[in-house]
């Protein structure tokens, strides 16, 4: 699906009204906003009273039937008063408004359309803006000038980077779409190119800052109110009715609730209009899903995911004495977008002590996620939903975090696919490996950090004390790897879960991690389970490799074996793909993708790519099957697989 | 570091020569003003150029400032016009107040609003809902209101805490405490709902994040998970926004003085600017730009020592 070339984004006006009539919140913030500003017009034909007529008769009377929210100390009405108060209040506030769009939205259009030297000064000046004490700025412009005009020009002003900062990032994102580029081949001008591309783009930023000021001006001015700056008495504003209420709270305490509560409600639905404007824009953005008919099959599906799974034969089998970890029926399910995935369907395999088992997938068929759940380290919206751990016999599958977090590092470790985002950057490699030592071992700090030094050694790191007092970013990508396996090895764990620990690395340091594993192995008689996607890393590392396709396992061997006889199209499709063992030419891939956890067909999860799929393959989910041999694999045709002419392309 | 503080330094400068050119060049756009405040409206125009022209008002006003800027560079700001007093010691005399209230409410905001971030991002749930309740108020409610408010409950109403002034560490420390309170509250409420909730964002952020997998996979403890390394993590974003909240801080604490009748530089700056006393509007607007210059330092420094990235460069 290619995008057309002078594609532009609609406008969709009645949409952005049905979203908005759908948050009952905005709605009643919106309203509430044109009662105010509609009563505080009409302020001279609805108030009760003259807003400074005094009655000495009823002084701080208190709220009444006379004077709904009471009187002031000269008996002036307070209702008829805020709504009096509200004009000058609101209309200050919209004048600061007005000047904070004037001076920042053509300042941020410009320095984001034009960049270089303009975009350049213009910053620097925000910057220099943005450093200003707001309310100090205001009060040297009162000294000088009478009257609040001035004073809220130079509020917009100096407000105005928030503004010309977030039109700018808007403005710098739309200027590189290809309608605006098209725009400007087929000759527009600059002004016409801005005003009907680039603004209309810049609308929905804009308008949430200038809800958010919208707020900020109301609160300001009422401080310049209460400070006696906007107004000159007795004409009152929302600030300084506050003012005045202060100076007579020890006899009428009430008469600094209405004019602050409406201050406070008006900020509170500016700010509730605001957040609306972003989320709705937000969703907008998003318009992909809309496009593809997610949204749809998300309210035609169940919540819950979706294919059928099924038992396998082995799946009930005992653990064999010698094993380490004996998993068993393992399912993951995954809370997202689509509802809740199973992203792991009931996985069983054992793992002797001492032995490195392979795991072996493309991108997306779970392998990850099944290797972080027998850590209890899924992400989140993850969860174990079904089957057994047992590590050493012990039951890991609800196991308190408390009690799970005890196996970490001592019984089972985790060496992680990045090595550049793994370590904590801000504390160096070797206060981190320290801090493990001694969390478990209860070393002192000396001879935590012998051990440290000693575990960098043995890693391999060319000068283990410059690597201990080095932080993360000063490490290369093999170095940080290496700094991974010393902090996994750091509590002697029976069983190490590697989760493609080589993927990010050049290959020449590839080759020198495995070779560490290996030895470490070896030395050890730690057991690796390693996850992989990479032929040549199960070739030289592992005993035994399960293959796993779509959540499920689908082979489980020896590695001569499954490199000799695949049990399973995919395997041999895997392996038909591998670089190393295919004959020269392209580079080789099964066809097709691996389908997406909501995707998942009804029979066999390979089938749509499978060359020796056949009907009844579609029927219902297919078991692990045990061959006469002993071996496993998830494949009704296994004795058919190697005749195929290939099924990768 | 060094280089760092030293560029930073270097940056500060032409911030304070704009804020204080600005400053002058608003003040000397009326030219009458001055005289007109130290002779008062009834002199005669004669009187009114003698005076100017002893204050140096009719020079260009590049030339004026020249001549303010080397007074200000040494020390000499001027005197007031109301009492004629240094304004160098006016203002000295009331910065530490000052000073005093802006400290208290960084430590008040950064103890709670950290605080109750790191246990909303850890709980979630129903305490995020809170947060996000008292974060919409600590925005929206202004701080004099805030301020009115406390005062009458907790002044008016139950005697708890003095309703004005602040009373001097010297002749009781107890009463220094307790006079502190209510302004400092009405002063942080606002920053802290901001702390609070960039705390828990970044806090939920950072608790993602891959390295925080590897340390849980090591078999550390869940809290030096989160209180250490999370934390620590997390505090990048929340410091640089506090350097953002300082400056608004300084307009706070020149309102809430007002409210609470405490003799800082806010209050006097209020009472020069109704008085129209010019000397003293500049040498506030002088100071406190000083105070943001050095503010924003800290908050450099901070950010130096918790990034090892910042202290490389």
């Amino acid at each position: 699906m290619r995008r057309d070339l002078f594609w532009r984004p609609p406008s969709t006006s009645s949409g952005i009204v049905r979203k908005f009539l759908s948050r009952p919140l905005a709605c009643v913030a919106l309203a509430y906003l044109s009662i105010l500003v509609i009563a505080c017009t009409f302020a001279p034909l609805i108030a009760p009273y003259n807003p400074e007529s005094e009655d000495l008769l009823a002084v701080l009377s208190g709220p009444s039937r006379l004077h709904l929210l009471g009187t002031d100390e000269l008996g002036r009405d307070v209702l008829s008063r805020l709504l009096f108060g509200g004009q000058i209040t609101l209309l200050n506030s919209l004048e600061a408004v007005l000047a904070f769009m004037i001076i920042g939205v053509p300042l941020g259009l410009f320095a984001g359309y034009r960049g270089g030297r303009i975009d350049r000064v213009i910053m620097s000046a925000t910057d220099i803006v943005q450093s200003l004490p707001v309310i100090i700025v205001l009060l040297v412009v009162a000294a000088v000038f009478s009257g609040s005009l001035a004073l809220m020009i130079t509020l917009g002003l100096v407000s105005s980077p928030s503004i010309i900062r977030v039109v700018r990032v808007a403005t710098l994102s739309v200027k590189t779409e290809l309608y605006v580029r098209a725009a400007e081949v087929v000759g527009l001008t600059r002004f016409q190119v801005l005003r009907r591309h680039i603004l209309p783009q810049v609308v929905a930023p804009m308008a949430v800052q200038v809800s958010v000021f919208a707020a900020a001006a109301i609160t300001i001015e009422a401080a310049l109110g209460y400070l006696n700056l906007d107004v000159s008495p007795p004409a009152p504003s929302w600030g300084s009715m506050i003012a005045e209420a202060g100076t007579v709270i020890f006899r009428q305490p009430f008469l600094i609730i209405p004019s602050g509560l409406i201050i406070v409600i008006t900020v509170i639905a500016l700010g509730v209009l605001g957040d609306a404007i972003r989320d709705i824009w937000a969703k907008k953005d998003d318009r992909s899903d809309i496009d593809t008919g997610r949204e749809k099959r998300r309210s035609s599906q169940p919540a819950v995911a979706v294919t059928p799974s099924v038992q396998d034969e082995n799946s009930s089998d005992p653990a064999p004495p010698d094993s380490l970890l004996s998993v068993r029926n393992l399912e993951v399910m995954i809370n997202s977008r689509e509802g809740d995935l199973r992203i792991v369907d009931h996985v069983s395999f054992d793992l002797k002590a001492g032995e490195t088992l392979g795991v072996v997938g493309e991108s997306g068929c779970g392998k990850s996620i099944m290797a972080l759940a027998l850590l209890g380290l899924l992400p989140s919206g993850g969860r174990i939903t079904g089957g057994s751990v047992e590590f050493r016999g012990q039951q890991l599958v609800g196991m308190s975090n408390k009690e799970r977090s005890k196996l970490r590092g001592r019984h089972i470790g985790l060496v992680s696919q990045e090595p550049m985002v793994a370590l904590d950057p801000v504390f160096t490699v070797g206060s981190q490996i320290k801090e493990v030592l001694q969390t478990l071992h209860g070393s002192n700090a000396k001879e935590a950090k012998r051990d440290a030094l000693e575990l960098l050694g043995r890693v391999r790191l060319p000068d283990p004390r410059t690597a201990f007092e080095s932080f993360p970013h000063e490490l290369s990508g093999g170095m940080s790897q290496r700094a991974c396996i010393a902090i996994a090895l750091a509590g002697s764990p029976d069983l190490l879960i590697a989760d493609e620990p080589t993927t990010a690395l050049d290959v020449t340091v590839q080759a020198e991690i495995l070779d560490l594993l290996l030895s470490l192995n070896d030395e050890l008689k730690m057991s690796i389970l390693l996850v992989t996607h990479d032929w040549g890393v199960i070739a030289d590392c592992c005993e035994r490799t399960a293959v796993m396709y779509a959540g499920q396992l689908v082979e489980l061997a020896a590695v001569n074996e499954i490199f000799n006889t695949p049990l399973h199209p995919y395997t041999e499709g895997l392996l038909a793909s591998n670089p190393y063992l295919s004959e020269r030419g392209l580079l080789p891939s099964i066809k097709g993708v691996v389908p997406s956890p909501w995707e998942w067909p009804e029979g066999c999860r390979f089938a749509p790519r499978c060359p020796y799929a056949t009907e009844d393959c579609t029927l219902a989910q297919i078991a692990l099957r045990v061959m006469s041999t002993g071996r496993v694999t998830r494949c009704l045709h296994s004795e058919r697989v190697g005749t195929a002419a290939s099924n990768v392309q | 570091m060094r280089q760092l503080i030293v560029r930073r330094l270097v940056q500060a400068i032409p911030l304070l020569f704009i804020v204080s050119f600005l400053t002058f060049f608003l003040v000397s756009l009326i030219p009458g003003s001055v005289a007109t405040a130290l002779i008062g409206t009834s002199g005669t125009p004669a009187a009114y150029a003698r005076m100017e022209r002893q204050l140096g008002l009719n020079k260009p006003v590049f030339v004026q400032y020249w001549h303010w800027l080397y007074r200000v560079l040494h020390g000499n700001l001027g005197s007031s016009l109301q009492n004629k007093q240094s304004v160098a010691e006016m203002l000295n005399s009331r910065l530490t107040v000052t000073l005093t209230l802006i400290v208290a409410t960084v430590i008040v905001v950064s103890i709670v609003g950290v605080g109750l971030g790191v246990v909303s991002s850890v709980r979630g749930g129903f305490m995020n809902r809170i947060i996000d309740l008292l974060s919409w108020l600590g925005l929206a409610v202004p701080n004099f209101w805030l301020g009115l408010v406390l005062v009458s409950t907790f002044a008016v109403t139950f005697h708890v805490f003095p309703a004005l002034g602040l009373t001097a560490f010297s002749s009781s420390p107890v009463g220094w405490l307790k006079s502190l309170v209510l302004p400092v509250i009405a002063l942080a409420a606002a920053p802290i709902a901001v702390v609070m909730r960039q705390t828990r964002d970044a806090m939920s952020n950072v608790l993602e994040g891959e390295f925080i997998r590897t340390l849980r996979a090591s078999g550390l403890t869940e809290r030096s998970i989160v209180m250490r390394h999370a934390l620590k993590n997390a505090s990048l974003p929340v410091v640089s926004v506090l350097g953002v909240l300082l400056v608004s801080l300084l307009g706070g604490t020149v309102i809430v003085e007002n409210v609470f009748a405490i003799p800082g530089l806010g209050s006097l700056a209020v009472s020069a600017v109704s008085a129209h006393d010019l000397p003293v509007v500049e040498g506030v607007a002088v100071y406190f730009t000083l105070i943001v210059i050095v503010v924003n330092l800290f908050v450099d420094i901070a950010y130096g020592l918790l990034s090892p990235k910042v202290r490389v460069r």
